[in-house]
This record gives C-alpha cells, sequence and structure tokens, in this order.
C-alpha cells in the first residue's frame, strides 16, 4: 500500500487559534430518499442513525450528517471506507440510491482554541452564535464551499482538496496573531 | 492665532508628548489629540488648498464632515490620501502631508485660478472642452488631470491586513451619543442581541462637550455609568472607531472598524469590515452643524462654532484670542459661553435674528458679551488667516456698519440631522420648517421583508436635540429651539459678495456659481448637483448640501421640499478598497484549484495556463527554451515515445440509477443508454437552443452507473446543469448523480511506448486484446489501485488512468521514474491542442462559442436519429440553424507553410452594410504542426466541407493576406492507425 497524501500533507498553522490540515478523512457521500427503511437499517449497521435536517450524528468515530433533503455524508476512518461501501451497497440494493467514495476529494481542516469561533466568523456568514450542537453547516469561506461542525471543542472544516491550499491561507490570514476581534 | 490653552482638553493627556511631522515640520501633540487639534495646537491654521481656485483653506470642523483639512497620511508605502486630519488620531511618529498646492502650501502658483475665477463658472469644463472632441483626450484631459485630484494615489502595495467580519444582532444601534446609549440601554435591558458601533474612538457625542444634563446627571457621568452598565450585559457588543457605512435590504449594514490606523504596524488589522445582518437599525448618528454663506467663509479662522467648541473642550485648543461668532440660532451662543469661561475674548456674536431670546442668549449676556441682533458679516477680511470682520445688516444688501478685529469666526447656520443612514435604503425625509432641515419622516421608514419598518431612528438624527426628551423618547422637533433659514449673508448680497461665499468648500462651489445654474435652465437638484459639483467631493457635501438646497430653491422660487435632495447613497465617509477587499487579495485574492500533482509541475520549471480557477501546465520549458520549442519538443516525444500529461482538470460526474441510461439520452446528442458496461463513447452535450456546450467520454461502469466527463472548466456548469434538468423538470426519474472530479487523479499516458510502460509496472493486462480502444478496466498498476481508460485525443496509442487524489503525485512520479527508459516527458496543454488539431478533434472554447452546433462541426455522427429527444433536438431543427449557408467545419492548410492568424477571418470581395468587409468564414484553431512541419488550421467556412481544394484568403494583422487550401480537417494519421495500436 502507498502512502496516502492528504491535500496539504498535513500542514498547520499557530496563530490566536491554531489550524491543522487533517486526514485523509473517510468520506462517502450517499444520495437516497432519506426516509427509506434500508437507510436506517444501513446506518445502524454503521452504530449511526439517520440525522435530521443540518444535523451530524456522532458515534464511535463515524459519523453521517444530513447534507441535503437526499443527501449524505459519512465520515468515516479512512480505511473502512470500501468495506463500508459494500455494506451500504449491499444494504440499499433494494431502493434507488447512490453511493460514492468522495474521501480523496475534500481537505479536512482542525480550528481549534479559545477564540476558533473568531477565525470563522470572519469568513462563513454564519451566526456561530446560534450554532446548536451537533449542527453540521454548509457554507462558504470567502469565496469557496466548506461545511463545518463542532467537535472535541473546536470545529472540523471542510473544503474541496483543489482550494485547500487557498483555504488554509484563509484560516491563517483570520487566525495571524493580532486579528483577535 | 491658534494655540494650546493652559488648561482643558477632556481627551488628551497633557502628561504625554507625540512627535508628528506636518509638511516636513516637527510638530508636537498629545495622546488624544487628533492630526486636526493637534494642527491647531501648533499654529498651523493653513492646513491645505482648495480643488479648482487653491484658495488657502483652513480646518472647518472637529468630525467626518470637515472638506478642507485633507492629507496624504503616513510615508513609503503606508501612505494614503485625502485623510480627513478631524477624525485622524495622532500618533507618535506620525506624518502627513497637505495637498492640492504647487509648490508649496504657503506659496501655491494654482492661486492664480482664483484671480480668474470668473472664467470658471458652474459648468465649466462642459461648456469649455466639447469640442473639439479629439483635444479632449489629447489635451484637456491630461491637463486637468495632472492639475486636479487632491491627494494621489499610493503606488506600491499596501503592506497592511484587512478583514471582514460577520455579525448577527437583534438591535444594531448606529451612534455612541446619549440617544444611541440610551437605546442600547434599553434593548441591552430586554434581552436582545444588541451591538452598538461609534465611529469615534469615544462614547458620548455632542452632550459631553456641550456639558448637558443627563437624567439629573453631567452627561459625563451619565455616559460612564451607562457604558459600565452596557459592558456587563453578555448581550451587547460595544464597538468604537466603528463607522456605520451602508444600510441596505434585509436589515444588512457595513460598519468600517478603523482597528489600527491609529497605530500602523503593530501587528493588527489596519481595518475590518462588518458585514452586519440585523434584525432592526436604529440610526443614533446626531446632526451636523451648517455653515453660514457670508464672502470669505472659508479663510482660514472660520469655523463651525460647535467645531471650535470641541477644540475647546476636548483638545483644550483655542483658534484664536478673539471669537467673532455669527448665528442664526441659539446653539452658537454655547460656543461663546464656553470661550468666555475659559477666559478668551468674544467682541460680539452676530445674530441674524432680529430678536434674540432664549436661556442661552440670556446666560451670554450675563457674561457680558455683546450680542447684535439683525447683524450679518459683510466680509471677513484677511488672507491666509482672519483678521477681522466687517459687520452688515442681514436685511440689507451688505453696506459695512462696523469693522471688527478678531482672529476667529465661529459660525452656526443650524444643526441638519444625519439622515445618510436613515435614506440608503428607502427612509424617506421631510421638511421642518421649525429647525429649517430635513428630518426622517418617521411614517415613511426603510422597509423590510415584511413591509415592517427596518430603521428607527432617535435622538438628533430625527430632529430631537433636547437630552430630556432623547432619554424619556417622547420629544418632539417643536421641542427643539427653532432655526430660521438663512440661506445667504446678508440676505440682498450683490454678486460680488455672493461669489465670495462658499457652499462646498472642498469642490469650491460658492453661492453665484448654484445661482448661475438656476439661471441656465438647472431645475433638478440632481442636476445642478452634477453642473456645479455641489456635494460631489470626499466629503459628498455634508456641509453643503442643505445650504445648496436653500439658495437654488430661493433661485428657482420654490419651497425647499419642492426641490428635494440629492440621494444619500453609501458609503457615509470614504472606506478604503483595502477594507472592501478584505482578504481578498495576493494569493487570497481568487482561489486557485490544484492538481494533486501541481507542486510536480512547479518544481519541473511549469509554465502554467489557466483553466477557470484551475492552473494547469502549459508547457514545460528546458534549459533556456522557448515556450514554442518546448511545445514543439513536447509534441515530437509524445508522437514518437511517451509523453504524461496532468489530466485531473477533467471533469468526472457520476449519473446512476434506474433511469440514468434515459437521463443521459436527454443530456447527450447520441445514444448512452445502448453503451455496454466496461465501454466508452465520446459524446457531445447541446443546450435547449441547439449550441454546443460541452463534450466527452463517457464510461457505462455498471448496469446502473455511468461515469461521464467533462471539459475542465465544465465540471460544475454541467454538474449543474445535470441537477437542475432532474430537480426541477424531471423530479421522478430516478437519477443520482455526484460530481468526482476532485476524488481522481487522472494521467494520460499517451504514445507509442505507452503499453510498454504500463506493462513494466505491471498488475493487470492492457494489452490490445484485453483492453481495446475505447474501453476502460480496473486493476492495479505498480502497486496502484487504479481504473484505466483506453481513450485518446491525441491519435496516438493512449491510457487514461485515473487514481485516488491522495496517490496522485507518488503515481506521476513513478510513471516518470518507470518511464525515463521508454522517453517519458511530460507535456502541457498547448502540446495537447496541436496534437488533437492535428486529429483535427474539436476543443469546446475554441472551436464552439455558444452559437455553433455539432452539425456546423461536421458531427452528423454524433446525432442520434433514433432518440425522438434529446436537448437541442428542436432547437436544431429551427431554420437558422438549419440552414445549409451555415459556415461549416473543415482543415486548412496555407499554401506557404504559414500559420494564419489566430482569429483571422475568410475576406472576399465588396463591403456589407456596415461598411466592414464582407467575409465568408474564420479560423478556430491555428497551430505550427511540429509533426507535419507546416501551419495547420480548422476554421468555420461558408459551405467549407462542399470547397474542397479550393483556396480561400485570410486576413492578417498586418494588412495584408494569407492564402489557404480548404482541406479535411484530420492532418495526421487519417487510418487511425496509431491509436488503435
Amino acid at each position: 500500500m502507498h502512502d496516502l497524501v492528504s491535500a496539504l500533507g498535513g500542514k498547520t498553522f499557530e496563530g490566536f487559534a491554531k489550524i491543522r490540515e487533517i486526514g485523509p478523512l473517510g468520506m462517502i457521500s450517499l444520495r437516497c430518499d432519506l426516509r427509506q427503511k434500508p437507510l436506517a437499517a444501513a446506518l445502524k449497521k454503521l452504530g449511526l442513525s439517520v440525522p435530521a435536517a443540518r444535523r451530524i450524528v456522532q458515534k464511535g468515530g463515524r459519523s453521517v450528517g444530513w447534507m441535503s433533503p437526499d443527501e449524505l455524508l459519512v465520515i468515516l476512518p479512512y480505511a473502512d471506507v470500501g468495506s463500508t461501501l459494500e455494506t451500504l451497497r449491499n444494504a440499499l440494493a433494494v431502493i434507488h440510491f447512490l453511493a460514492e467514495d468522495v474521501s480523496d476529494a475534500r481537505a479536512v481542516f482542525r480550528i481549534e482554541g479559545e477564540k476558533a469561533e473568531q477565525i470563522l466568523s470572519k469568513l462563513c456568514p454564519v451566526d456561530l452564535a446560534g450554532l446548536e450542537p451537533g449542527e453540521l453547516r454548509r457554507t462558504r469561506a470567502a469565496q469557496v464551499a466548506v461545511a463545518f461542525w463542532v467537535e472535541d471543542g473546536g470545529y472540523t472544516l471542510v473544503s474541496f482538496r483543489s482550494v485547500a491550499s487557498y483555504v488554509m491561507g484563509l484560516l491563517t490570514h483570520s487566525a495571524t496573531k493580532g486579528s483577535e476581534i | 492665532m491658534s494655540t494650546r490653552l493652559a488648561k482643558g482638553g477632556r481627551l488628551i493627556d497633557r502628561s504625554t508628548r507625540a512627535e508628528f511631522m506636518f509638511n516636513g515640520k516637527r510638530l508636537s501633540g498629545h495622546q488624544g489629540d487628533t492630526l486636526a487639534s493637534a494642527l491647531l495646537a501648533n499654529d498651523q491654521m493653513l492646513v491645505g488648498r482648495s480643488f479648482k481656485y487653491h484658495r488657502p483653506r483652513g480646518i472647518m470642523a472637529a468630525g467626518p464632515e470637515e472638506p478642507n483639512a485633507l492629507v496624504n497620511l503616513g510615508h513609503g508605502d503606508r501612505v494614503e490620501p485625502n485623510q480627513r486630519s478631524t477624525t485622524t488620531e495622532l500618533f507618535p511618529g506620525l506624518v502627513a502631508q497637505s495637498q492640492n498646492h504647487w509648490p508649496s502650501l504657503e506659496f501655491d502658483v494654482g492661486v492664480v485660478n482664483s484671480y480668474v475665477s470668473r472664467f470658471l463658472p458652474a459648468g465649466f469644463y462642459y461648456k469649455t472642452f466639447m469640442q473639439p472632441r479629439a483635444a479632449w483626450k489629447h489635451l484637456f484631459e491630461p491637463v486637468i488631470r495632472q492639475s486636479a485630484g487632491l491627494g494621489p494615489a499610493p503606488k506600491s502595495p499596501d503592506p497592511d491586513r484587512y478583514e471582514y467580519v460577520y455579525g448577527f444582532c437583534d438591535v444594531l444601534i448606529i451612534g455612541g451619543g446619549i440617544a444611541g446609549l440610551q437605546a442600547a440601554l434599553t434593548a441591552g435591558q430586554a434581552g436582545k442581541r444588541v451591538m452598538l458601533i461609534e465611529q469615534t474612538p469615544h462614547w458620548g457625542g455632542r452632550a459631553v462637550v456641550d456639558g448637558d444634563v443627563v437624567e439629573d446627571e453631567p452627561a459625563e457621568d451619565w455616559v460612564k455609568s451607562a457604558i459600565d452598565a452596557l459592558a456587563t450585559m453578555k448581550n451587547v457588543t460595544l464597538r468604537t472607531r466603528c463607522m456605520g457605512a451602508g444600510v441596505y435590504d434585509h436589515g444588512y449594514v457595513l460598519a468600517n472598524e478603523r482597528v489600527a490606523d491609529h497605530s500602523p504596524g503593530d501587528g493588527r488589522p489596519k481595518q475590518r469590515l462588518w458585514r452586519i445582518r440585523a434584525g432592526h437599525i436604529i440610526t443614533a448618528t446626531g446632526a451636523i452643524e451648517r455653515p453660514l454663506s457670508f464672502a470669505g467663509n472659508d479663510i482660514p479662522g472660520v469655523m463651525l462654532a460647535g467645531a471650535l467648541r470641541d477644540y475647546l473642550v476636548n483638545y483644550g485648543v483655542s483658534l484664536g484670542d478673539r471669537t467673532v461668532i455669527v448665528t442664526n440660532n441659539d446653539d452658537a451662543y454655547l460656543t461663546a459661553i464656553a470661550l468666555a469661561e475659559a477666559g478668551l475674548a468674544v467682541p460680539a456674536i452676530l445674530d441674524a435674528r432680529t430678536e434674540v431670546t432664549g436661556d442661552l442668549p440670556e446666560r451670554a449676556r450675563a457674561l457680558d458679551i455683546r450680542i447684535e441682533a439683525g447683524r450679518a458679516v459683510a466680509r471677513v477680511k484677511g488672507g491666509k488667516r482672519v483678521t477681522g470682520v466687517e459687520v452688515c445688516l442681514q436685511a440689507g444688501e451688505g453696506a459695512v456698519l462696523e469693522e471688527i478685529v478678531c482672529d476667529a469666526v465661529a459660525m452656526s447656520g443650524g444643526w441638519s440631522p444625519v439622515v445618510h443612514l436613515w435614506s440608503h435604503c428607502g427612509g424617506k425625509l421631510t421638511w421642518s420648517d421649525h429647525i429649517s432641515a430635513f428630518i426622517p419622516d418617521t411614517t415613511r421608514p426603510p422597509i423590510t421583508h415584511d413591509g415592517s419598518p427596518m430603521v428607527t431612528v432617535v435622538g438628533a438624527a430625527a430632529g430631537i436635540y433636547r437630552t430630556d426628551d432623547i432619554i424619556t423618547s417622547s420629544g418632539v422637533v417643536e421641542n427643539t429651539s427653532p432655526v430660521p433659514p438663512v440661506w445667504v449673508m446678508p440676505q440682498g448680497a450683490p454678486v460680488a459678495l455672493r461669489s465670495k461665499m462658499w457652499l462646498d468648500y472642498q469642490n469650491d462651489v460658492k453661492v453665484s456659481d448654484v445661482q448661475l445654474a438656476a439661471r441656465e435652465g438647472y431645475e433638478s437638484v440632481e442636476h445642478t448637483k452634477r453642473y456645479t459639483t455641489l456635494g460631489m467631493a470626499t466629503d459628498q457635501g455634508k456641509l453643503s448640501n442643505i445650504n445648496g438646497l436653500g439658495v437654488l430653491s430661493d433661485a428657482l422660487g420654490e419651497d425647499i421640499p419642492r426641490v428635494g435632495t440629492t440621494t444619500f447613497r453609501p458609503p457615509y465617509t470614504p472606506v478604503t478598497i483595502g477594507a472592501l477587499t478584505g482578504e481578498a487579495r495576493g494569493e487570497l485574492f481568487q482561489p486557485l484549484r490544484r492538481t494533486p500533482m501541481h507542486d510536480w509541475h512547479e518544481a519541473n520549471g511549469v509554465y502554467w495556463e489557466p483553466v477557470g480557477h484551475w492552473r494547469r501546465p502549459y508547457c514545460y520549458p528546458r534549459n533556456g527554451e522557448t515556450h514554442a520549442q518546448a511545445v514543439h519538443r513536447e509534441v515530437l516525444n509524445t508522437r514518437e515515445k511517451l509523453g504524461l500529461l496532468d489530466a485531473s482538470t477533467l471533469g468526472k460526474i457520476i449519473v446512476k440509477g434506474p433511469d440514468a441510461g434515459r437521463f443521459l439520452d436527454m443530456m447527450y446528442t447520441n445514444m448512452m443508454s445502448t453503451l455496454p458496461v466496461g465501454k466508452c463513447r465520446y459524446g457531445l452535450m447541446c443546450d435547449e437552443q441547439g449550441f454546443l456546450s460541452d463534450d466527452g467520454v463517457v464510461a457505462r461502469i455498471d448496469e446502473e452507473t455511468w461515469l461521464c466527463h467533462t471539459t475542465s472548466g465544465g465540471a460544475d456548469r454541467i454538474h449543474g446543469w445535470m441537477e437542475d434538468w432532474l430537480q426541477c423538470e424531471w423530479w421522478d426519474w430516478k437519477v443520482y448523480t455526484a460530481n468526482v472530479t476532485e476524488q481522481y487523479a487522472q494521467v494520460a499516458v499517451v504514445g507509442p511506448n505507452a503499453r510498454k510502460l504500463l506493462e513494466k509496472l505491471g498488475g493487470m493486462d492492457v494489452s490490445k486484446e484485453a483492453l481495446p480502444f475505447m474501453q476502460w478496466a480496473d486493476g492495479t498498476l505498480g502497486g496502484f489501485a487504479v481504473r484505466v481508460y483506453r481513450i485518446s485525443f491525441s491519435g496516438e496509442l493512449s491510457y487514461e488512468i485515473a487514481i485516488r487524489a491522495s496517490h496522485g503525485a507518488a503515481f506521476w512520479e513513478m510513471l516518470h521514474k518507470q518511464g525515463a527508459e521508454f522517453g517519458a516527458m511530460a507535456y502541457g496543454t498547448e502540446c495537447l491542442h496541436i496534437m488533437r488539431a492535428e486529429k483535427g478533434f474539436i476543443m469546446i472554447g475554441d472551436e464552439t462559442d455558444g452559437t455553433v452546433t455539432p452539425l456546423d462541426l461536421g458531427l452528423s455522427w454524433a446525432i442520434s436519429k433514433k432518440k425522438t429527444d434529446f436537448l437541442g433536438k428542436r432547437g436544431m431543427e429551427r431554420s437558422h440553424l438549419a440552414d445549409p449557408d451555415r459556415w461549416k467545419l473543415v482543415g486548412l492548410e496555407t499554401l506557404d507553410g504559414s500559420v494564419i492568424p489566430d482569429g483571422a477571418y475568410a475576406v472576399v470581395d465588396g463591403v456589407n452594410a456596415n461598411g466592414q468587409r464582407n467575409v465568408e468564414g474564420r479560423v478556430t484553431s491555428t497551430y505550427y504542426s511540429p509533426t507535419l512541419k507546416r501551419g495547420i488550421a480548422m476554421g468555420l467556412i461558408k459551405h467549407g466541407p462542399d470547397r474542397m481544394g479550393e483556396v480561400v484568403t485570410f486576413n492578417k494583422v498586418d494588412g495584408g493576406t494569407i492564402a489557404a487550401k480548404i482541406v479535411d480537417a484530420v492532418f495526421f494519421d487519417k487510418a487511425g492507425e496509431k491509436g488503435n495500436a
């Protein structure tokens, strides 16, 4: 097995909050009618359940986030993607669905520290004070699409892989010491 | 002369010393000073020259309304033009230069304009420079641009950092005076999420300066306890140095926070632009004092009465020893009283009103200040400084009754509520005869999505000036002491005086100019504004608009409300482009998309080409090669040995579902539902009009799944196009799509040695038999899991290999290493373009431009005749698109072997109805073919395919022509043997 290289190779920045590019993280894009029973059953096998609109359900190193009325994002260890895809495809075979590995199409960042929220408030048109626990927020960071949620006392932010360097630049700029709001 | 007094100055810290430079002179002030107060403390009364006549100008105001005292602030990379010294906080080391003078502030050549001012009337430029037209571009404009303009634009990159912040609140209060603070207390105590912003570094507004009493407390104490109370509320955010710039739809507000303007280079962002979504907006923006229009009202030493009070109380600075007050209202008496209490002389208060009563005049009388009712200033004496005033009757024509020696004049024409933010998003105004000012019409506020009021106005911004009225929010404008209209002083002033009465100081517009505009038929205030430039300077008429309106309406014989105001537009005060840009500069100007192999390209001397937001290698020059030489090398190497292309940017869209085949048959012009699993097919996509929109190879993955390749620039657009049809039109079709473009790195392994390399890597059978042309297979190569497509855009033996992006760079490097013995060499997009042109393959964006159909390109073989429908089918059947006279794609071979210029037209004799040369076609792709050693091209030519062998003529940029023979578009390996190898 060859080494997996994330978009930025684990770049970090220490400003008034800490920025880390992590990953690669396993991600499966799953599309189907979210009310279908086989979906709930399939997610149950993974220890998860169908998230409500704009929520993310996390359990035992796996999570599943609501992306749109007919799309979920399953997040899991990279090594488990192949087997999980198979599990999902088998379980959902009776319904109309799409399950694709998108792990490599993404870049994942951690934003940690007491003032981590300020960094996102500079880039995303989101009322972070209103962000509820377990909420997955799809939005933009400056000019590109991102999604983020609260996890382990910080934020996990996902962007497309090709713009990882741009996103890292945004986060670095916003977290530069002296820029505290 | 202006000076620092021995005592006073509530905002300065006399124990500190801040040295600064003004026009090369070393001066000194205190922490807490503004640049303006420090200049006055150093007797620097002359601070600039006016825009048009280069008149000497002094400081007029103490806030953002200042029209004159603009400076070039900073030095080196940090120089900023047109900074208002009245709002610039002093810091040690500040460097400022006055503007609009040459060679020096004290001696300015441009002042000659002042002597010829009768030849520079309103509309001068319009009238003078209309003819001859060419002279404008070559003579007038360059000269005017050279002599006009205030500060010069900085030339070096801004070293500072800027950023946005997205703010959210229930109630946003703009303005931190008594009214704003009270509103914040009320909303904060009610538990609302409150944001209170104030443009200055200090809370409390005018009340503190004027020594008002608020709820039986001195204003200063009341403000302090209000701020203390607000600071304890978790639901309240307080920001000073934060200017409410604009109010927009749905409670959206822009505010600019000057974070480090006063501490440049301290590592903080210079400014921060707040983009605030507010549930409700309260404007507590106060009021601005108006000048009076008397002759010489622009001479240094003439100042707004309230500003003079600000300098005295806030900074302990006096403008002069003897100050004449001229007014039409009671408020200016506060200045007289403050001066007298500071031990300075007030020789007289000239009050335009014939009757002067009220508390403040009584207090002034009690201080033995001489009050002259019904009087006016006929003329201010002095050049670069005030030396005295000539007194006349306000009711008369300016006959001088008396001269008073003085070194300062404090004027007040009443106060105009700051209605800008109320007006930005549609709030209407009403004229108050009581205070002679426009005030917000609270019955017609700006409204939001549900028709409810979006903005409330409080305090002086609403014309409510008494603190009791503000605290109880029960006041009416009529409680404010009345201000009669005085637009010209004296009212019967002859033209000699009127042409020395300045309305707009910054743009040098005088009473006589506005009257001239009215005489010349400019009845609309908007037209008058543009004709005279009244209110068009950087201060946007904060001092001049109402006085200008007063003069205009008098000249037109109309009421002011009928004449109306000009439009209030954001920003309230100028916001630097840096702040509006935020983080988006340099590396962050635009997102740049990188493939997994980006760093390799960079390390190998790539010359980039932007493709959408991607950067793709155009070529890889080696050892001093030109780009053309590098491209030719890459073409020949690929044709003869082995080329490697980073094709990761190609769009990859998964389409899956029971109805996926049916769906793709609609999206593509040809049949995709019949494609067998494991096979590939080239397809075309049209828009509904029938014009070609995208192309690419489609692979059937399994019974229900297809993978659609799109052009590099088209991935997101085509994915959106598919979803649009699925979500809006065919919502009941069972199809899902996923854009997996970035999941895979993709490498084209191209050339006669391609198979040798893959066989060396091993892991899967890539033989002609196991993997023929236009098929794909999953497997491994060199230990990497891959999907290999046997497709070719070059005509060569070619494999496109998709691999997970996290392995992309490693796989790419392995191909180079293992391929070295086969002559492996990376090639870029230009090589790709040439090779496809040699094969006559079309390129979306070259052969197509949104007006070209597949039939135009001879692609009828890719248009299904069997399908009852597909997107573009009906469009293509329209008469114009089916017209046999449409230009059609052919190959072009120049007779002399040269290269036809890009964009050339095939010309024929005669001219069309527009006098343009008649044409019969155009070039769409043109290259030098290193393979064929000659110029080749493709083009759209009228009846082209029927004219094989004919010679057509193309124009050249140099005026010459070039002859080319019409040939088949496939120049190389017509039988396709190489690709099928």
